[in-house]
């Protein structure tokens, strides 16, 4: 909504700088998005008086004027322009001036002869023949009246106003209208508001009600409706004052009658029609819901097809308008137009806004109706523009009107106690000053009972109320306190304590975090060689997406992460280590009867100089700081179709599976145009909830020594360490304190099929030195089976 | 005998100002004092000596040999210092080359946001909450009091799921207020952050999904007053200890009176910069005291308690934290702009 600085004047008396207008209407609720002056951008533009114009001695379409700019010695200036005359009032940019589009004069010489300045047309100065209808086609402007050579010419052109868009919040459709902004600005300053007084003269024969009929079918969606006649109607251009208004508003000056309905919109926040009367049917408005599949072209020449949920005004037989958003072009006023039918009615909101979505066409009076008007505003507007029609002189008023308003909307009383109001603010307001404040809205209140204006349909309680007084009273004088209620503890909750732990963590081990979209395209599961009856297939899907890209709840976060590093390999980033904490989204069934279950996941993915132990490493250090890793197990994964399956790992906790680690597929990798290998984990953060453990007890410091033991064997290529492992931990006993795999080692001495494997085995008592021959029976044991079980050739022995 | 004793002593003490060693000073030792040194030998004859001269004698021949020995112990410090000296001057290096960089990862700009600001809220005693992305209408919506027919609810502004108007991707972090209260714990002082939908095309500064954080305290007696003391200190402790905050009032359907809060411009310190677009004001968060209705709603009585919240988009303070131009780099994972956090 835009708010011309000297249109406010004519409401209230306000003698304040425009910034700090600004700041006080911000303060008391009205948000302020911007101030613009269409005078801004033009600079020491001055009048000028027409003195003489000689011929130009060596140019034969140029003159050479002097000109009187208020100067002690009148100015010279040589110009093409053939309307000039002597006496003539004239726009003169002077040297250094600045004009429309950044335009900048400069003294120089036009064919020999000196030029100290430009005289202007309105288009140099930013403004089209519509804005200044009496203004040339080609040629300087000039002054229709008398004017003092060297004044600014933006006061006189009306180009110095201060501009101020206002975002208007939906509770508020009263302040869509410059009248709603002074009222606001009067309560802001507590200063009168001055309302236009509407007195209509209506010299015109007969009585509306003999010329028109109105009947509503639908006053749910049309509350109210006014009809007022005009006849002897005279087309042509508003006066400046008009014109400047609404361009200054944003409006572009069309002709009278259509910048009279364009002004009480804007000034009364009403938006209204014109109707050639004579193209009305038996001239009988019928307001009812369009017809299914019926069609209307309207104003701006585009044929609409309506539905039955859309409301028309018609007349007995056609529709001539779209109820709220425009009119039809089957009966717009034209120039031969006689009489004219005013419409001043009021419309259902949301169904103005529903039937203006529908159409793609929003225009300015469906964005007034779609937040709800007062039905009670229809007639102070009407009458307004037939004020204004006679103002203008262009038509005679018929006496009466047609005012069909089946339920009429009375003002509502609320109840309300200072004393609340003051505890819910933290105030210690009276009585008297609260009445005073609810005085400054128009609220009629004393004490216990509030009267409240039509115009404020969003005052439906107390706490409406107390918003009305902490406004005024001003948000800033509530003094500032702290809560002085029950004491409370801040905490997280486990699950925030183990993210933030996998975080401080997965930074430690060098990976960067990520942050991906929680939803996107069906493709990533064929990206993923997911199998189409997949269960990750199913997945909670949106029905209005912005595109395929974005259509369905991510069930595997892995797509993500392999986008993210595809970034990096595409961006030359010669290695990267992201990881992700980010939900997945599994619905319990389709079509959803519930919500879906919303899953935590860990997803790390790398690739550089980096290998799936490295990644293994990662993960062990993980569980290690959660106290889970004792339980964790790791087992050769061969079937997780996105994922390597000679590398890759399931892991789990007492053979419950929490996640898996590996290489990604070759063909994924191919998918994701990666041309590294990818290792990536995917880690359920509720499961590792559930095997956390932050208990630790102090174990004494080793008194005794250690003695090691080295061993290496032979073994079949498809023998796994971890069995290894299970033989030496089980044979070894209670006195194997750690095991360590120090190589593994394939290749050159090494028989094919075969790899050579070594490990340290720490042997500790707490309350003794170990012996030699302590060891050497768990030494065989170990021995024994791993020869027995796994075929171990042992080395070195 | 003296007289050689004498001759010892000055003759140790000039070869031992020419000693350029640790292996020369060593052999000067075996020569003076060694078991076959001269010291000893001249000893050897003591027993010659007549009982009046032997102690005399033993007692300037100890003299000597402590002579010896200290200045063999002060060449000794002086040779080991030197040696030292030389080298430290061998070991010198440049300290002007790179370090050996142990490789840290770095936390998402925006989590280093929400735990700022999660720690300044435990800090005044909030616990952290948290709700369903996927959520229902009525959350979203009705028990906000926010009607069928608002705008708010178009759905060119919400994703609903599955073809079912009853299913949606929140809009707002303000459902887990309404999941808060329906618990019927009170009194409550949570925040909620999290991720949040709404159907904007992606650019610059706008993203289909984004971040909020919410907020929520009901009690008795909590005034707006109240809200206002909350929102001044975790100002303060975000943005820094001589940030000022202004509240304008607004309209949010689900508080009442509710507010804007703006916080002066921790770039400028609100004389007016780029970051403020000259106003000196950066606004930071709505806010506003819990409408009954939605109290009542929830189940609670709003003659007995009242309450305040807030939410704010954390993406936007990240940005402006960070002077980030892009809103899509926070979601493109390159490296090189996460390691600079």
């Amino acid at each position: 909504m835009n708010l011309p600085i000297s249109w406010l004047k004519e409401y209230v008396d306000i003698n304040c700088k425009t910034e700090d207008f600004i700041e006080d209407i911000t303060l008391t609720g009205s948000k302020v998005e911007s101030v613009t002056n269409a005078g801004d951008c033009i600079e020491n533009v001055v009048v000028g008086k027409v003195l003489s114009i000689e011929k130009h001695p060596d140019a034969d379409k140029l003159v050479v004027c002097q000109i009187d700019v208020g100067q002690s010695e009148p100015i010279q200036i040589v110009t093409g322009a053939t309307n000039l005359f002597i006496g003539a009032f004239v726009p003169v940019a002077l040297d250094g001036a600045r004009l429309a589009g950044g335009v900048k004069i400069k003294k120089g010489k036009l064919r020999g002869v000196l030029s100290c300045g430009m005289m202007c047309s309105v288009e140099e100065l930013g403004y089209t023949r519509n804005d200044y209808p009496e203004a040339p086609e080609h040629g300087i402007y000039i002054f229709s009246e008398e004017q003092t050579p060297g004044d600014d010419v933006k006061p006189i052109l009306e180009i110095d106003d201060d501009v101020v868009e206002f975002e208007i919040t939906s509770n508020r459709p009263d302040c869509f209208s410059i009248i709603g902004l002074a009222r606001e600005t009067a309560a802001t300053y507590r200063l009168p508001l001055k309302y236009p007084e509407i007195i209509v003269k209506e010299e015109a024969g007969g009585n509306a009600l003999d010329m028109i009929d109105v009947e509503i079918k639908n006053p749910e969606l049309c509350p109210r409706y006014i009809a007022r006649v005009v006849k002897n109607v005279k087309v042509g251009d508003s006066p400046q004052w008009l014109r400047h208004r609404l361009t200054a508003a944003g409006l572009r000056p069309i002709n009278n009658i259509v910048d009279i309905t364009n002004y009480v919109m804007l000034e009364l926040g009403q938006p209204m029609h014109a109707f050639d009367i004579d193209t009305i049917d038996e001239r009988k408005i019928i307001v009812r819901n369009a017809e299914e599949g019926e069609k209307i072209t309207t104003l701006d020449g585009m044929e609409r097809t309506l539905d039955s949920s859309m409301l028309v005004i018609s007349d007995c037989n056609k529709a001539v308008a779209v109820a709220g958003v425009m009119g039809g072009e089957n009966s717009k006023i034209t120039d031969g137009a006689s009489a004219i039918l005013f419409e001043s009615a009021n419309f259902n909101g949301p169904n103005v806004r529903i039937t203006a979505k529908k159409l793609g066409m929003r225009t300015d009076a469906s964005s007034k109706y779609e937040k709800g008007l007062d039905p009670n505003l229809s007639i102070e507007a009407v009458n307004r523009a037939v004020q204004l029609v006679e103002l203008l002189g262009c038509g005679e008023v018929v006496s009466g009107m047609v005012d069909c308003y089946p339920n009429k909307r009375e003002k509502r009383i609320l109840e309300y106690s200072s004393d609340r109001i003051n505890k819910l603010l933290g105030t210690s307001l009276s009585d008297k000053e609260m009445i005073d404040i609810f005085k400054l809205v128009e609220v009629e209140a004393d004490g216990k009972n509030a009267v409240i204006p039509t115009f404020r349909p969003d005052l439906e309680s107390e706490a409406d109320l107390a918003e009305e007084i902490a406004r005024f009273y001003g948000y800033d004088k509530i003094e500032t306190t702290l809560a002085s209620g029950t004491p409370t503890v801040g905490k997280r909750t486990m699950k925030q304590t183990v993210e933030d732990i996998i975080r401080d963590t997965m930074v430690a081990m060098g990976l960067s975090e990520a942050m991906n979209f929680s939803f996107e395209s069906n493709k990533a599961f064929d990206k993923l060689c997911i199998p189409k009856d997949d269960k990750l297939r199913q997945t909670v899907t949106i029905s209005n997406p912005l595109g395929e890209d974005f259509s369905v709840m991510r069930t595997t976060t892995l797509n993500g992460m392999l986008n993210s590093l595809c970034t990096n390999y595409n961006r030359r980033n010669p290695e990267a280590g992201l990881f992700e904490i980010g939900k997945v989204y599994i619905p319990k069934a389709l079509p959803l009867s519930e919500l879906p279950d919303e899953e935590p996941v860990l997803t790390i993915g790398m690739y550089g100089k980096t290998d799936f132990y490295d990644l293994k490493g990662i993960v062990e250090e993980l569980t290690e700081v959660l106290g889970m890793k004792q339980k964790t197990e790791y087992s050769p994964a061969l079937d997780i179709p996105y994922m390597h399956p000679g590398r890759c790992a399931e892991l789990s906790v007492e053979s419950s599976s929490i996640g898996f680690l590996g290489e990604i597929h070759p063909s994924v990798c191919g998918n994701y145009e990666i041309g590294a290998k990818v290792y990536a984990a995917v880690i359920y953060i509720n499961k590792l909830c559930e095997n956390v453990n932050f208990d630790r007890v102090y174990k004494s410091l080793p008194k005794f020594p250690a003695v090691n033991r080295d061993i290496s064997m032979l073994v079949k290529d498809d023998i796994i360490v971890k069995d290894i492992e299970n033989i030496i931990k089980e044979k070894g006993g209670k006195l194997v304190e750690s095991i360590q795999l120090f190589d593994v080692y394939k290749g050159k001495q090494i028989q094919d099929g075969f790899k050579s494997v070594a490990y340290n085995i720490s042997f500790r008592a707490a309350d003794r030195t170990l012996t030699d021959d302590e060891i050497a029976s768990p030494m065989k044991k170990i021995l024994k089976e791993l020869e027995e079980k796994l075929g171990a050739q042992l080395r070195d022995k | 005998m003296k007289d050689k004793l004498k001759e010892i002593k000055e003759l140790a003490v000039e070869n031992l100002k020419g000693a350029e060693n640790l292996k020369a000073l060593e052999d000067l030792r075996v020569k003076f004092l060694g078991k076959k040194g001269e010291l000893t030998k001249i000893l050897k004859g003591m027993g010659e000596l007549s009982k009046e001269e032997r102690p005399v004698i033993g007692q300037l021949a100890n003299e000597v040999r402590e002579t010896i020995e200290s200045k063999l112990e002060e060449t000794k410090k002086f040779l080991l210092s030197k040696e030292q000296e030389i080298k430290i001057k061998a070991e010198t290096i440049d300290v002007t080359m790179p370090g050996k960089s142990k490789i840290l990862g770095h936390k998402h700009p925006m989590t280093q946001v929400i735990d700022n600001i999660k720690n300044i809220f435990i800090g005044m005693g909030y616990e952290i909450a948290e709700g369903p992305e996927v959520e229902l209408a009525h959350y979203n919506f009705e028990a906000l009091n926010i009607p069928k027919d608002h705008p708010a609810r178009d759905e060119q502004d919400t994703f609903y799921i599955n073809g079912n108007l009853d299913f949606l991707l929140r809009t707002q972090t303000s459902p887990v207020q309404v999941r808060v209260m329906e618990k019927g714990k009170l009194p409550i002082k949570i925040i909620a952050p999290g991720r949040v939908y709404r159907s904007d095309e992606v650019d610059a500064t706008h993203s289909p999904i984004f971040h909020q954080l919410e907020g929520l305290v009901v009690d008795k007696g909590i005034t707006m007053g109240d809200l206002k003391g909350a929102l001044a200190v975790f100002a303060k402790e975000l943005f820094g200890e001589n940030t000022k905050v202004r509240f304008r009032p607004h309209h949010f359907p689900f508080t009442e009176p509710s507010a804007e809060m703006d916080a002066s411009c921790f770039a400028c310190g609100g004389k007016g910069c780029r970051v403020c677009k000259d106003s000196g004001w950066i606004e930071v968060l709505g806010c506003g005291m819990v409408h009954p209705k939605v109290l009542e709603m929830a189940g609670i009585n709003p003659d007995i308690y009242s309450g305040f919240a807030f939410g704010m988009g954390l993406e936007r303070v990240t940005m402006q934290k960070y002077a980030i131009s892009d809103l899509r780099l926070l979601y493109e994972n390159d490296v090189k702009f996460l390691k600079q956090f």
